[in-house]
């Protein structure tokens, strides 16, 4: 039965470098199936998170020969003749082995302002498809992460930018025609929307196929525009106070 | 005695485990004025409900008017085979649709009506079309619903974070005792009040569609604190698990599918489902199309790599890519299937645990003061057999009423509670046991071990040859399980946690075979091919699973709950059910 190599990172806060293993390759043989063999007979104390192994929940994310990936959807064939390389997500602090700190993302999700249908109104609403349809992409997504960590605006600045995956949400909050807040002047001055500037790396990465950037970022940076730097709506707002925009 | 400190945290209520019943729970407890903190095993929001992909049972008659809850009652007895808490069935049908509509006033979005009502479809043994979803990943949308409503309502969400232990004042709960994952640090909860919501024990079998998480720790904790428990032999077979290629078997295929149309084949191109169930075909409930396969297979009629085939390909890839997306990226990226183009291959995988902590219906209260279960680490509602769909609103309702219980409960006390240190101690020796120089085994190859055995021995078929033979095994892991040994340190060790798990693994396995052997009838999902049919007198027993004074296991009968005249009434059609002894 043929091998495969794997060369896993280990290590924690205080350093590490890549060890390689090998196990018995089997048909259609994901890079988490590989991980979790090493983990069972080769290195106990590998530290890998997963859950479902079925692409649903968006644990088992990790850089597969530099790329950010779900290991449940990696196929091990993709690499034939290639070395696979599997290290930790770089955007966030290592806790050890391929596990990292993503706590980050909770504190952030903490701060955004919940979903606030009109007061004293009562499911069931009607709501039609098409009033909703766009909102489904939104709610698509497995918190893998994997945007938050190939922004650059993440990676390389210190800046509590908030990042795709909660602009995603936040986009889920505003378009939902249910909701009654207003959410620019949170975007602008604690989410940070304006310090994305679209370089489209989050889409690129989703495995869940959301197009970030320009379903959900584009049109939060476009309300953000009309409300703080449309000159009309300024004057306009001046005259008739706050609360006029449609929004 | 060992010095070393442990982190404290102190809450009117905890509840362990952050799947869909213990997010309901959270924020019923936080909402009625209780301090709350919630510990999961995982990050917040991988639960598994997130992997529920189906639907979530409501009769809100929003396609098929003639439904009610009366209906729903009925269905989901039958599907039990009448070992239902009739109790629990009850409220479950009555009040799962408004707490399906609560998720929509928290932002939840479900699949649409043209009349922009809740889409309902479809699904195993449910007379109409009763399951509200959202393609095919309604759990996340459950479970990310309910995490955004946890978090706002301002839970105290400690996540990777391991309870193993339930530490006891007296006769009454007093707290958890655990590890964090990251750190190994142990850390100590007191609270008041406990729910339990950890879910199921999938892991115990080789070929189950659960993740890691489920183990079992959560009921083996509430064993061990002296909760008794209630149908351990009642393990649900998924009928439609993905086969191959070998990495991906055991994972989920829902119901769905066939809920959406999809059929069953044989390798003669037979809908075999006709000569099982004329009536409901490929909808029939879970047991009766899992052994379906099964015998298919036995008989060489499977798949080729021993399943069946499941065809949707003539609903055309709009209408598939737009009801099961999720479906139909997981077979293409993981088999090479274009499930448009080509028929799934499918088998039955271990998916559910209807047993459990046997619970008061009202309150979800354990038979210890201060111990709360609800979701699948409860048991009563499902019987011999659950109904798709039925889980989501399980957790949902009795979630709520859990949550609703404890807080409850903790404004009627009125001493404080005792931390018994002695607890403490002893579930720290047990934890650090594996550093043992000593030790020997590995944790992972026992687990292996121990699935197999399961697999083979108390899996879809069993007899008693079978069942003594899996009983034997687990014994003898057990004694192994004390000599485990595992490298590298306490830092986020998932070897070290394994060798835990395991402990909890072999007892609940335990607790499977022993009434397994009891159950000397076919019923639901426990199907005995020593005692292929019902009998009358088990029909209205459920096997009690308890630890005595000596830590010994033991399993008594227990009568099922009779139904009062108004609702026996619903069932007046068939002798089966209202024939008296």
């Amino acid at each position: 039965m043929a091998e495969i190599a794997l060369k896993i990172f280990r290590g924690d806060a205080s350093g590490g470098a890549e060890k390689e293993y090998r196990v018995e390759a089997t048909p259609g043989m994901v890079v988490l199936d590989a991980v979790l063999r090493v983990q069972a007979t080769q290195a106990s104390d590998l530290a890998v998170r997963w859950n479902c192994k079925a692409a649903h929940c968006g644990s088992c994310s990790a850089e597969v020969n530099g790329k950010p990936r779900l290991m449940c959807k990696t196929r091990t064939d993709e690499f034939q003749g290639k070395e696979i390389h599997v290290g930790p997500m770089r955007a966030f602090k290592l806790i050890k082995d391929l596990v990292t700190d993503v706590s980050f993302n909770y504190k952030t999700a903490r701060m955004i302002p919940a979903f606030t249908p009109p007061a004293g109104e009562k499911a069931p609403f009607t709501m039609y498809e098409k009033d909703v349809e766009r909102l489904y992409e939104y709610h698509k997504c497995i918190e893998c992460f994997l945007c938050q960590n190939v922004c650059h605006v993440i990676r390389d600045h210190k800046a509590p930018f908030f990042g795709p995956r909660q602009l995603v949400r936040i986009a889920s909050l505003e378009m939902h025609p249910k909701d009654t807040l207003d959410r620019a002047q949170f975007l602008k001055d604690t989410a940070l929307i304006g310090y994305c500037n679209i370089t489209k790396c989050c889409t690129e990465v989703c495995p869940e196929h959301i197009h970030i950037t320009d379903n959900a970022i584009i049109p939060l940076k476009e309300r953000v525009v009309d409300e703080f730097y449309d000159p009309v709506q300024w004057i306009w707002r001046k005259i008739m106070g706050r609360n006029s925009n449609g929004g | 005695m060992s010095v070393e400190k442990y982190e404290v945290h102190e809450h009117d209520v905890i509840i362990i485990g952050a799947g869909g019943a213990g997010l309901r729970a959270a924020i019923e407890a936080s909402a009625l004025g209780c301090s709350v903190g919630l510990i999961c095993k995982s990050l917040l929001g991988k639960a598994h409900t997130v992997m529920a992909e189906g639907g979530v049972a409501a009769a809100l008659a929003n396609v098929d008017p003639q439904d009610g809850w009366q209906v729903h009652f009925g269905d989901t007895m039958r599907g039990g085979q009448f070992i239902n808490n009739y109790r629990m069935a009850e409220l479950h049908a009555k009040e799962s649709p408004a707490r399906v509509y609560e998720l929509e006033e928290w932002g939840a979005l479900f699949d649409r009506t043209p009349d922009g009502k809740i889409m309902q479809r479809p699904f195993g043994a449910h007379t109409y079309r009763r399951l509200c979803h959202v393609g095919d990943r309604t759990g996340l949308e459950m479970i990310r619903t309910l995490q955004d409503k946890t978090v706002a309502s301002g839970v105290e969400v400690y996540m990777e974070t391991t309870l193993t232990r339930l530490l006891k004042d007296g006769n009454r709960i007093a707290g958890a005792f655990g590890y964090v994952r990251e750190t190994g640090r142990f850390v100590l909860f007191k609270a008041k009040a406990v729910v339990l919501a950890t879910g199921g024990w999938g892991k115990v079998f080789k070929v189950s569609s659960n993740s890691w998480e489920c183990t079992g720790d959560g009921v083996m904790m509430a064993y061990d604190a002296g909760a008794e428990l209630i149908d351990m032999e009642m393990v649900q077979f998924h009928p439609t698990g993905m086969v191959w290629p070998p990495g991906v078997r055991g994972i989920l295929v829902t119901e769905g599918v066939r809920g959406e149309g999809g059929i069953l084949k044989n390798n003669k191109g037979e809908r075999f489902m006709e000569r099982y169930d004329p009536k409901k075909l490929d909808l029939s409930s879970r047991d009766v199309v899992a052994r379906a396969i099964y015998t298919e297979v036995q008989e060489g009629r499977g798949s080729e790599h021993g399943g069946a085939y499941l065809d949707i390909t003539h609903r055309g890839p709009e209408y598939i890519k737009k009801k099961l997306p999720s479906m139909h990226e997981q077979f293409l990226k993981l088999a090479d299937v274009d499930i448009t183009k080509q028929p799934m291959e499918v088998a039955p995988t271990i998916h559910y645990a209807m047993g459990g902590v046997r619970v008061e219906p009202e309150t979800s209260a354990s038979t210890v003061s201060g111990l709360f279960a609800a979701g699948e680490v409860a048991g009563g509602l499902h019987g011999a057999n659950r109904l798709g769909g039925n889980s989501l609103s399980d957790l949902l309702v009795f979630g709520r009423r859990a949550g609703e219980g404890a807080a409850k409960y903790v404004k009627s006390l009125n001493n404080p509670l005792k931390i018994d240190e002695a607890q403490i101690e002893s579930e720290k020796k047990l934890l650090l046991r594996p550093f043992n120089e000593s030790g020997t085994e590995n944790p992972y190859q026992i687990h292996e071990e121990l699935q197999n055995a399961m697999q083979e021995g108390a899996g879809l078929a069993r007899t008693t040859e079978s069942l003594e033979k899996a009983l034997k095994k687990i014994l003898e892991l057990q004694q192994r399980a004390q000599q485990t040994r595992v490298p590298g340190s306490r830092l986020y060790n998932p070897g070290w946690h394994t060798a835990r798990d395991i402990v909890f693994m072999l007892t609940v396995s335990e607790a499977i075979v022993r009434c397994a052997i009891e159950r000397k009838e076919s019923r639901g999902a426990h199907w005995r091919k020593d005692f292929l049919s019902k009998d009358e007198t088990w029909g209205k027993q459920n096997l009690v699973t308890y630890k005595d004074t000596s830590g010994a296991m033991k399993i008594k009968m227990m009568p099922t709950p009779q139904m009062p005249a108004e609702l026996a009434q619903l069932f007046q059609q068939e002798p089966v059910v209202t024939a008296k002894k």
